[in-house]
């Protein structure tokens, strides 16, 4: 199973090593074994991939997408989740805890490890619960979450909102070293809301999200971190205000990291204006000036990851009115490909920094060894097409729920092949 | 045969294009002014003549997840003076008690065979959903706070009849603007058409953000009552509010009830409306409501006749034709 594979003419971009330029690259019985081999240097048996016009990146990581087993098999299973991650260019995910029950227990940690193994298609990690039952009152049995595989605590997509909760569970954590994530928002503020707070709200009516929710909330977190100490991961922030904060919160030294969702980078509240509910998000679509602070805060390193917020819900679940569907977009498939049209090619983000976003800062968030194309690292690694422009369409998705706006969208750029620890898991044939 | 030989009394507008009724947002001032005037020419025409045969062969239903009395009876009557057959759905003891989404329920509405459907729903964009998945025409009775473009209609034609025109009048939308369906289709309405609008209630139910979309915002009524043309009193939607926005029923009524001392400091002219139904009491005294300046049930009757406009140029009954003749059935 195990192959030699020297991947040649493609343009290496490694934000780890400030590499981006064209050069070989070798890899050797799963691990990255060389950046521009002389010939001499190359084992007997070795695959040529020409990847002359292709980007090839460490592959991407994604710091929580839900892949509905056990429980809501009917939005997606880890089958197709990681499926739709793999071909997405995604070579490790880890799965939220929000499953049904939640992964609060080792045996469940367990099951998800097994599920991901049978299902042999990029790597997953898993995210234990923060709180028993993710009830946010008790917490979890973290250390045999832990003990099980689980690299870090979350009880997202809902918030920690018992304070005394979350500073026990930072000060419990420092003995196991694992992040924290935390979805920051003030459900009280936001109850029964369906999105951002703004003149597109009060025009369309719809229930309102205000950004303030997340400011207080981010505020708090901070300030709790800053006396415990401990690792915390912000995993989706979408405000001015927050971004600012933890802008002030990071100049004053407090190690904390910060995710966006592509989503809310993509789209803004206006697009609500088709009362398609599949841009009903949590954290919702915000106004262009929230999303400018977000662009800007990635690019000066106050945001550190960008992640898919993959929450695939069938469409019987979205094709309701806007307060009875669910929250969530499809997005694994589409991700790549979003960062590229919307970020990357008008000019709002570099390559480096999106594949420092999209693979090295989030295998550091769980403490992965992955995210670079550095000698000895796993080969865990992507060919993209930047130029490729292709339509995203129900039968092109390999998530089970197809609950993003962009069906029918062209989309440019796309994944080509894929290695996990040096075996080619996927190479899209032309035309599919 | 009516009178006039070889004079229609009713010309399908030229420009009138659409199949749906959404909102007043997106509709142009010529398209407001369209369906006035064919507001009119069906009330003067019905007044004369009694019952047409427009709308003869269609069937309209309506379909009500969220309770109603007028705005449902004003638009079956409006229905079947066009001669046209009615399907009456409502969401207590139907199949969205049993699970089925309102989408499904109103696609098999449809298979049934109508022409359109009037629906209220309590969630904004619900009726733009349904124009979206159905074929036949959808007008909107009310989706949630957001809009109720017959009701905005039957407003500015109650305000153009009284005044001959909207434009330079100074309307007040009086009470809860933010849960208001009414302030929103009247705001843009009456702003295409030309006419001031303020908006005035407690600060907890009208932020200055909507100075955004051209509005005065007012918090005290009496400061601006000597100024205003047009009185709009809103209910206040006690089932919409999460959280109470005002300490009592007593506080509001004493900001904001127009009573006989109000009527005093206002022009002598002004037009008192309330889109109903109303708390009396609470928003409005009896003696207004019941007073000389009180339009109340011309706003009722006008939104028979606007209703009748509506249905009649969404389904385009006239556009074949270049002119029609209203027979009696």
């Amino acid at each position: 199973m195990q192959t030699n594979w020297l991947i040649e003419n493609g343009r290496l971009i490694d934000p780890r090593q400030s590499m981006d330029r064209v050069a070989r690259l070798l890899m050797v019985e799963g691990k990255i074994a060389a950046i521009d081999p002389s010939d001499d240097d190359l084992p007997r048996d070795c695959h040529r991939v020409d990847a002359e016009g292709w980007i090839v990146t460490p592959g991407l990581v994604d710091l929580a997408s839900e892949l509905g087993e056990p429980g809501r098999e009917e939005d997606e299973t880890i089958d197709s989740g990681t499926l739709a991650a793999l071909t997405g260019g995604f070579t490790s995910i880890a799965c939220a805890a929000n499953t049904d029950p939640p992964i609060d227990t080792a045996t469940a940690v367990e099951f998800v490890r097994q599920k991901a193994a049978r299902a042999d298609r990029c790597r997953v990690y898993v995210i234990g619960c923060v709180s028993k039952g993710r009830a946010g009152e008790e917490l979890a049995e973290i250390g045999s979450l832990v003990e099980a595989g689980a690299v870090a605590l979350s009880d997202a997509p809902r918030p920690l909102s018992n304070t005394a909760l979350l500073r026990r569970a930072l000060e419990y954590c420092l003995m196991f070293d694992k992040p924290i994530l935390d979805r920051p928002e003030v459900n009280s503020l936001t109850r029964s809301g369906v999105m951002h707070e703004g003149m597109m709200q009060l025009v369309l009516a719809l229930a309102p999200m205000p950004a303030e929710a997340e400011d207080l909330a981010t505020s708090r977190d901070l300030r709790l971190l800053e006396t415990t100490g401990g690792r915390l991961h912000l995993s989706s922030i979408s405000t001015s205000g927050s971004v600012e904060l933890v802008r002030r919160s990071k100049a004053r030294g407090t190690v904390v990291t910060v995710g966006v969702r592509i989503g809310n980078l993509c789209f803004n509240d206006e697009q609500l204006r088709t009362f398609d509910s599949n841009y009903k998000v949590n954290p919702p679509l915000r106004s262009r000036d929230h999303i400018d602070a977000c662009l800007e805060a990635i690019e000066d390193g106050t945001i550190d990851v960008i992640t898919t917020g993959h929450q695939p819900k069938t469409l019987e679940k979205k094709m309701q009115e806007m307060d009875a569907a669910p929250f969530g977009m499809s997005t694994l498939d589409t991700a790549l490909a979003q960062v590229i049209t919307y970020l990357i090619e008008p000019g709002k983000l570099s390559w480096k920094r999106a594949i420092e976003c999209l693979s090295c800062s989030p295998s550091q968030v769980l403490g992965l060894n992955a995210g670079t194309l550095v000698v000895g690292a796993p080969a865990d690694v992507i060919l993209i097409d930047p130029a490729e422009i292709w339509t995203v369409e129900r039968s092109q998705m390999f998530s089970r729920s197809s609950n993003t706006p962009l069906l029918g969208t062209p989309l440019r750029g796309r994944t080509k092949m894929v290695w996990v620890g040096g075996v080619r898991k996927f190479v899209r044939e032309p035309g599919k | 045969m009516n009178g006039h030989a070889g004079e229609p009394f009713l010309k399908f507008p030229e420009d009138w294009h659409r199949r749906h009724l959404l909102d007043l947002e997106s509709l142009s001032a010529s398209e407001i002014t369209s369906l006035l005037d064919v507001s009119e020419k069906m009330s003067e025409r019905y007044r004369q003549k009694g019952k047409m045969s427009l709308l003869a062969g269609k069937t309209i239903a309506n379909l009500f997840f969220e309770n109603s009395t007028r705005t449902r009876n004003s638009f079956s009557l409006a229905a079947k003076r066009l001669g046209a057959d009615t399907v009456e759905f409502s969401s207590s003891g139907s199949s969205v008690t049993k699970g089925e989404t309102f989408i499904d329920t109103a696609k098999t509405i449809e298979a049934m065979g109508v022409d359109a459907v009037v629906t209220r729903h309590a969630t904004p964009g619900t009726s733009h959903l349904l124009a979206q998945h159905l074929n036949c025409s959808v007008l909107n009775a009310g989706d949630g706070p957001h809009e109720h473009p017959t009701q905005g209609l039957l407003d500015i034609l109650t305000i153009r009849q009284q005044r001959g025109t909207v434009r330079g009048l100074t309307v007040a939308l009086v009470g809860d603007i933010s849960h208001s369906r009414t302030a929103r289709s009247n705001i843009w309405g009456l702003q295409k058409l030309g006419a001031h609008v303020i908006v005035c209630g407690p600060a907890t139910l009208v932020s200055k953000k909507w100075e955004q979309l051209g509005v005065e915002v007012a918090y005290s009524l009496d400061a601006i009552l000597p100024r205003c043309d047009v009185l709009n009193l809103l209910r206040i939607q006690f089932e919409r509010q999460a959280t109470r926005p005002f300490p009592s029923v007593r506080e509001y009524a004493l900001l904001y009830a127009m009573n006989a001392e109000r009527m005093r400091m206002s022009k002598p002219d002004i037009l008192i409306m309330a889109p109903g139904p109303i708390n009396r009491g609470v928003e409005i005294t009896p003696e207004v409501a019941d007073g000389p300046h009180s339009v109340i049930l011309q706003q009722v009757s006008n939104g028979v006749a606007v209703r009748m406009a509506a249905l009649w140029l969404l389904l385009g009954a006239g556009r074949s034709a270049s002119t029609l003749e209203g027979e009696r059935v």
